[in-house]
């Protein structure tokens, strides 16, 4: 199921907590949500979920308004919020039985449905404990548990491995790329490593607008700009070999970071690579080359470039 | 039906989990007993095979334990955000209301159902006029109805469940005492119109025997305004 959203607007008081933001997501796709706190992140996902109203614009969900009455949208929509908000003093299965019977699930599947949450989520050694006698992760399992029970179309994570140990964090990732493949994952996260891991494409906003959309590669490009290579060469001087490399065409500027090593930052000019030339170049003398490493633009960069003020 | 059902079995659930449900039915026997068989103007004192006294002993504990019963209905749930979670499954916010009414109200049946062994008791005593004893839990049942409307309105303006247990109290307390004395003290049509506002007269005169459409009317009136209220206040979010 596809989602929609159009010119999404949302106030509160004199602040625009949602700003004219518009984007799709696709079936099969996995969209990160990034903004820094406060950005509009959580008010989004919960306007997607129904939870409170649109102000402007619409959200589409499978070609029909969220809006109209008759869309039983909700439906399609599991939901793990922020916080993780949890009836503390009910059992695990009894509260995965309230969910699967609130969202429809028919009755004679709703057993075989907790069976498999329960197996999928890692809850089987817990599973008649209550709730409020979980830790932070097993809770967060639940939370993952009841927005999958009746096996939605669309998934709404808001920060759905916060309180994980790393290798539950591994494993709901792998869980997430899994689902992602057949179902509409939305997730909003602080850890942008988790971003690169999980989502097929990323979605950056800051109060309250889209800043960045697409593919960790492409922004990555966009905010990168030229090719800047790390070099080591040896068997010459620094400066010999600072002269040589600033003579290629292809390089716009040559700095010499370590000269006890020869270690230099070449940056070459727009649209061209250098690679090849600082090859043939230590061919050409008979240096040795030891090193050629192209520096990417790593996702913190991107974010903090296009979130700080 | 079913997603009220759904809710009104967790909320009957939750009650039995915690406690409360076993505190209440305690207290709720124990307070309406003390005053029916054992303190004051009791059954004994009066001298007849009736349970006038147990019915107006037990309006006045609805009173203070229905508040009890609702406050942490919806004011829990908006505090903690199980509230988010609640309304983002594929349920209305009437449903919410409705079952959360719903759940309540069962757990007042089983208290009053739980009162039975003092109708038998005093149908063995004497002749009990049947009539009067089920109009009589009737009546109980509607005023329950009432105040249960009112404390789920209290609990969804708050995320404190003291205030919302003051709030339904404070509202409760016109109905039950404040309109009937400016009934008394007024004359003419202020005075008439209190007396229609009182709830205690309402329930007097169901529970006398007398099943007049003005009071069916009266009750479903403030309960199905409680509700009401209730939803209005959980469907604010979309604005604010």
């Amino acid at each position: 199921m596809d989602i929609q959203i159009e010119k999404l607007t949302k106030t509160y008081g004199p602040q625009k907590a949602v700003n004219d933001i518009s984007f799709d997501v696709k079936t099969g796709e996995v969209l990160g949500f990034l903004g820094p706190n406060g950005a509009g992140k959580s008010t989004t996902m919960k306007m997607i979920t129904g939870y409170i109203g649109i102000e402007k614009g619409d959200i589409r969900i499978g070609g029909k308004s969220v809006t109209d009455p008759e869309s039983n949208f909700k439906q399609h929509i599991g939901y793990l919020p922020e916080n993780n908000p949890l009836y503390l003093d009910m059992p695990i299965i009894d509260y995965l039985e309230f969910c699967a019977a609130l969202q429809g699930v028919e009755k004679a599947n709703i057993k075989d449905r907790i069976r498999e949450m329960i197996g999928l989520c890692g809850l089987n050694r817990e599973k008649h404990k209550k709730i409020g006698e979980l830790s932070k992760g097993y809770r967060q399992r639940v939370g993952l548990a009841q927005a999958m029970i009746h096996d939605p179309e669309i998934l709404i994570l808001d920060e759905p491995t916060t309180g994980l140990d790393p290798n539950q964090i591994i494993e709901i990732r792998k869980l997430i790329r899994d689902l992602g493949k057949e179902k509409t994952v939305i997730l909003s996260t602080h850890i942008l490593p988790e971003v690169e891991a999980t989502c097929d494409r990323i979605l950056i906003i800051n109060r309250g607008s889209i800043v960045a959309n697409g593919t960790p590669e492409t922004l990555r490009k966009q905010a990168q700009g030229n090719e800047v290579l790390k070099v080591r060469i040896e068997d010459a001087k620094a400066e010999t070999i600072a002269k040589a490399l600033s003579d290629l065409d292809t390089v716009q500027d040559v700095d010499l970071i370590e000269r006890e090593e020869n270690l230099f930052e070449v940056q070459s000019i727009a649209q061209q690579s250098s690679k090849r030339n600082i090859f043939k170049l230590c061919v050409d003398k008979k240096w040795v080359l030891t090193e050629l490493t192209p520096l990417e633009t790593k996702l913190e960069d991107i974010f903090r470039n296009l979130t700080v003020n | 039906m079913h997603t009220i059902w759904t809710i009104a079995k967790r909320e009957l659930a939750t009650f039995f989990d915690s406690l409360i449900a076993y505190i209440i039915l305690v207290l709720f026997l124990g307070f309406s007993g003390f005053f029916t068989w054992l303190y004051g103007n009791d059954v004994f004192l009066v001298g007849q095979a009736n349970l006038r006294v147990f019915f107006n002993i037990a309006s006045w504990s609805l009173f203070f334990f229905i508040p009890a019963i609702t406050m942490k209905m919806l004011a829990e749930e908006r505090k903690t955000g199980t509230l988010e979670l609640l309304l983002t499954k594929s349920v209305s916010d009437r449903q919410v209301i409705l079952g959360k009414f719903l759940g309540s109200i069962l757990l007042v049946c089983i208290a009053l159902a739980a009162t039975l062994p003092y109708v038998i008791t005093v149908s063995n005593i004497g002749n009990l006029d049947n009539g009067g004893t089920i109009c009589g839990y009737l009546g109980l049942l509607l005023l329950s109805m009432a105040y249960t409307a009112i404390g789920i309105f209290a609990s969804s303006i708050t995320t404190n469940q003291i205030v919302a247990f003051m709030t339904t109290l404070f509202i409760g307390l016109f109905f039950h005492i404040i309109f009937g004395v400016l009934a008394h003290n007024f004359t003419g049509s202020l005075g008439q119109f209190f007396d229609t506002l009182d709830l205690q007269s309402h329930f007097e005169s169901v529970s006398r025997g007398v099943l007049d459409s003005k009071d069916l009317v009266y009750f479903f009136s403030i309960t199905v305004l409680g509700l009401y209220l209730g939803e209005w206040s959980l469907s604010k979010r979309h604005i604010s």
